[in-house]
């Protein structure tokens, strides 16, 4: 691990502060050479993730912004900012846990709307009086081994099965939500294990430990996606899936273990939404795959594939949520909040296919330059 | 040989005689009037001179033939009539005017319909709906459903097809039927002149009788039809009128399509404008003892049957064989990408796993495919990441990527072949042809590839490229590197091959020592069954 510091140098600080034009001598100098200096200011993907990025952190101070002006009273009081950025994070732990594991799946060229469904499936077996009675560890176990169990299932039935993954992962909606409806016989099972509960209610140095297991979740995607094989094959694997496999790399194989992380994501959320909800049903975490992918999408995921990041899809899920506490604390109806998400779904899409058309028209030029 | 040997104006003399039988004119189209001249058509992509001053001649109710290699230019040529392209000088006349198409669309309406081989027809739509398509009969909004069966009966009768019925799903025909239909879609447009591009590709072999008789038909009544096919015999049974091109040139225009000696055709075809610049063989081809690559009766039904093939370490093997001869499909199947139905691969003697992609780059194979954009390349992400598409796993520890050394390496490979832009952070996207080209072969000069399969690896790449990667695949060679390279374009195989396997229709049907083979004798073999006869006589 001690040489992830300094690999990085030339690519990844591309990425973080390419919100002004890079200065690098020596990438520039590059570029000249070529009589194609104005080619850098976007050179690699992560300064192409970057911008996008930016723009969502845009959004997000925008949302503030509408916050400070239609509740300036809340806003004075710098305690309730603090305690509400919580609130937000809070509110946006468990999905924020569902999206990353949808974000691979995403960069891998497929889509899984059994994520809800799997949710509420662990959450189910994990608060069965059976499981309950092996204690925290064995509920957790539960909830990880049930959710990828499901998206071992549903990666199997994609790669080896040959199912669109649409068909595949809408089936698995229905079947998943089903076995919960059966397993809990329709009723709400409390959980009485104070360990799980205490997930949702402990705060450590005054932030909650919901949160921090969103950021550890959050840290441990960028990581996989951006400095491990496994994150070179699912862009690979999403970007171009036959050149993939002519490289030789097993494109079922990956397939399926991007599924199944998608599942051991939900078995995670599973847990932290029953710890808040101290009980889990069939009906728990009912549209969570919408949310997911849509904070995907907004974070700048090609819905095709190949492309996409985790922090983006992390800022996509913080953006929802402050628009629900923004609606919240103007004590909006979330009818109208389902509105305004739906409008800036459209436009997230929207913006990005106008810097996408500028991009191929610049690109378009340079070629017919550069020969 | 290098220059045109007769313009369409001073051909046209002795191709004038050669008009189709006309059976009877219709009012509105004088017989032997020309439709359409091209003069000094140029085109360029970038890097490519796809036509480099193209002549050409058609008048109404003749069936004139393109005749050229792959890479002539035809399709380019076929594009920029049908109006996909622009031509970037050069003046195209259609019915004495001259006119630039701004898209298909205005191409059609002026009455040029083009028949692509793979047919544009959409399959759950019914034969009038397909006929129609796009500018349906309409009152009010509403598409006049009877009228439109009516009119496409009508015109299939006039094809001489009336026994398809109109609202029969296009699906539900046959290649054959689909052609028709195909045909009755730019009868529907009042079309003038037919662009057929071989359009007895998907045919079977009685089939093409049927395709003649209603080429005879549209003839017959005034329509102009620019035919393109490889196969000779063809050209000699409908066409009146043949025009050669050859590297974006017309080479010969005008000439008589049932008496011009196949030599002549051919010689017109080949011998280079271009000049290939091929690396020297070494003086002293030692073969290794043991084969590298071992291949014992590969079959895929349809496809190709009974190939077996040896690939020495060092020595580079070449394929020759027209699209569709089953050279692609072979080589995709000894990589392992499709899986055989007989037959063995072995490398270095050890049988690898039929149909495992995985196994063949274990055993050190490595391929560079012949769609370098939809099978080898992630477009939008760096040349880097794309040359260590296959190794970036070796240079990682404990799963974590390196990199630093991935740069390195790339940076190394970029360096020997000269890739440019330099530097390996661009997206490859941003390259033209040949430089992606090398990045598809330089990703298998990382690890340790024994045995490369390159399919066409010179498409779409400008002359300088080429010669730069003929270099590279000698230098492969001589490290010991085995080669397995399939071209459609002969002079490259000849130049660059020790050993030449000529293909065609799925058997291997010469092998020979390079030095033993000429251009025209490969040629002769590869579209034999035409030429060999048309030699004959």
């Amino acid at each position: 691990m001690s040489d992830v510091t300094d690999t990085s140098t030339p690519e990844r600080p591309a990425q973080l502060p390419a919100q002004s034009p890079p200065v690098d001598p020596a990438e520039t100098a590059a570029a000249e050479q070529r009589g194609a200096g104005r080619l850098s200011w976007w050179r690699g993907e992560g300064g192409e993730g970057a911008r996008r990025n930016l723009w969502l952190i845009g959004v997000l101070v925008a949302l503030i912004v509408i916050g400070v002006i239609t509740r300036p009273d809340l806003y004075g009081d710098s305690s309730w900012v603090w305690s509400n950025i919580l609130v937000i994070l809070k509110l946006a732990s468990v999905v924020g846990v569902v999206t990353v594991g949808m974000t691979f799946v995403i960069i891998g060229g497929g889509i899984d709307l059994s994520v809800g469904a799997i949710v509420a499936l662990a959450g189910v077996w994990a608060t069965t009086v059976a499981t309950q009675s092996y204690g925290a560890g064995g509920m957790i176990f539960c909830a990880l081994a049930v959710g990828l169990g499901v998206g071992l299932v549903n990666g199997v039935l994609i790669s080896y099965g040959r199912l669109v993954p649409f068909i595949a992962t809408l089936a698995m909606l229905v079947a998943a939500r089903g076995l919960a409806a059966e397993l809990s016989d329709k009723q709400t099972q409390v959980s009485e294990n104070t360990t799980i509960n205490g997930i949702a209610s402990t705060n450590l140095l005054g932030i909650p430990l919901l949160v921090y297991i969103l950021a550890a979740v959050v840290l441990a995607g960028w990581v996989l996606l951006n400095r491990t094989t496994f994150g070179r094959r699912t862009v690979a694997v999403g970007g171009n899936p036959e050149a993939a496999r002519l490289a030789g790399i097993d494109v079922k194989r990956h397939t399926v273990l991007l599924y199944a992380l998608s599942g051991l994501c939900c078995g995670i959320a599973a847990i932290m939404l029953t710890a808040q909800a101290t009980s889990a049903q069939a009906a728990m975490a009912n549209l969570y795959e919408l949310d997911a992918i849509a904070a995907a999408i907004i974070g700048g995921t090609l819905l095709s594939g190949g492309r996409g990041t985790i922090i983006g899809s992390l800022l996509g899920v913080i953006i929802f949520s402050t628009i629900t506490n923004l609606f919240a604390i103007n004590g909006l109806t979330t009818e109208a909040q389902n509105m305004v998400k739906g409008g800036i779904i459209v436009a997230a899409v929207l913006v990005q296919q106008v810097q996408f058309r500028s991009l191929t028209q610049f690109l378009g030029r340079n070629r017919l330059t550069t020969n | 040989m290098t220059e045109r040997e007769a313009s369409p104006t001073g051909g046209s003399a002795e191709g004038g005689s050669m008009d189709a039988p006309l059976l009877e004119a219709p009012a509105d189209a004088v017989a032997g009037e020309v439709v359409l001249r091209l003069t000094d058509v140029v085109k360029t992509f970038p890097g490519v001179r796809a036509l480099d001053g193209v002549q050409l001649e058609v008048r109404a109710g003749e069936v004139h033939c393109l005749l050229g290699q792959n890479g002539a230019g035809k399709s380019t040529l076929i594009k920029v009539l049908s109006g996909v392209h622009r031509p970037d000088t050069g003046q195209v006349e259609w019915r004495g005017e001259p006119v630039s198409f701004a898209n298909p669309q205005a191409a059609m309406r002026a009455g040029i319909a083009t028949i692509y081989q793979e047919l544009d027809l959409v399959e759950d739509l019914s034969v009038s709906e397909n006929a129609f398509l796009g500018h349906e009969p309409r009152r009010l909004g509403f598409v006049r459903r009877g009228h439109m069966a009516r009119r496409t009966r009508q015109i299939l009768g006039r094809l001489g097809h009336a026994e398809i019925p109109p609202n029969r799903m296009v699906r539900a025909l046959p290649a054959a039927g689909k052609q028709v239909v195909s045909m009755a879609r730019a009868l529907s447009h009042e079309a003038r002149l037919i662009i057929m591009d071989e359009p007895s590709a998907v045919l079977a072999h009685d089939e093409v009788g049927n395709l003649f008789r209603i080429i005879r038909e549209l003839t017959a009544q005034g329509i102009a039809v620019i035919y393109i096919s490889h196969r000779l015999e063809e050209i000699r049974e409908i066409g009146d009128r043949v025009t050669v091109l050859k590297d974006g040139r017309t080479t010969a225009a005008n000439l008589p399509a049932r008496d011009t000696p196949t030599r002549d055709l051919v010689n017109r075809m080949t011998g280079r404008t271009i000049e290939y610049v091929f690396p020297e063989r070494p003086a002293d081809a030692t073969p290794a003892d043991a084969d590298l690559l071992e291949v014992e009766g590969l079959t895929r039904a349809g496809e190709f049957t009974d190939v077996s093939l040896r690939v020495r370490p060092g020595e580079v093997v070449g394929i020759a064989g027209l699209v569709g001869s089953g050279r692609s499909e072979l080589l995709e199947t000894i990589y392992g990408a499709r899986r055989p139905e007989a037959g063995t691969v072995r490398m270095a003697g050890r049988v690898l796993r039929p149909g495992s992609v995985g196994a063949a780059v274990r055993a050190g194979m490595g391929m560079a495919p012949e769609e370098r954009k939809s099978q080898a390349l992630l477009l939008g992400e760096p040349v880097y990441r794309n040359v260590t598409l296959a190794t970036f796993a070796r240079y990682a520890r404990a799963g974590f990527t390196d990199t630093g050394r991935e740069r390195a390496e790339a940076d190394r490979i970029a360096e020997s072949l000269e890739l440019r832009p330099r530097d390996v952070r661009r997206p490859v996207r941003t390259l033209s042809g040949g430089n992606q080209q090398k990045v598809v072969v330089g990703r298998w000069l990382l690890g340790d590839t024994k045995l490369l399969l390159l399919d066409e690896p010179t498409r779409g790449v400008d002359v300088g490229a080429r010669a730069e990667l003929y270099q590279v695949i000698r230098a492969l060679a001589e490290r010991g590197v085995g080669v397995l390279l399939v071209s459609s374009e002969v002079p490259e195989v000849l130049g660059l091959a020790d050993r030449v396997l000529v293909m065609r229709e799925g058997r291997v049907v010469r092998e020979a020592p390079a030095g033993e083979l000429d251009e025209n004798t490969v040629l002769d073999l590869v579209m034999a069954g035409s030429l060999m006869e048309g030699a004959a006589a």
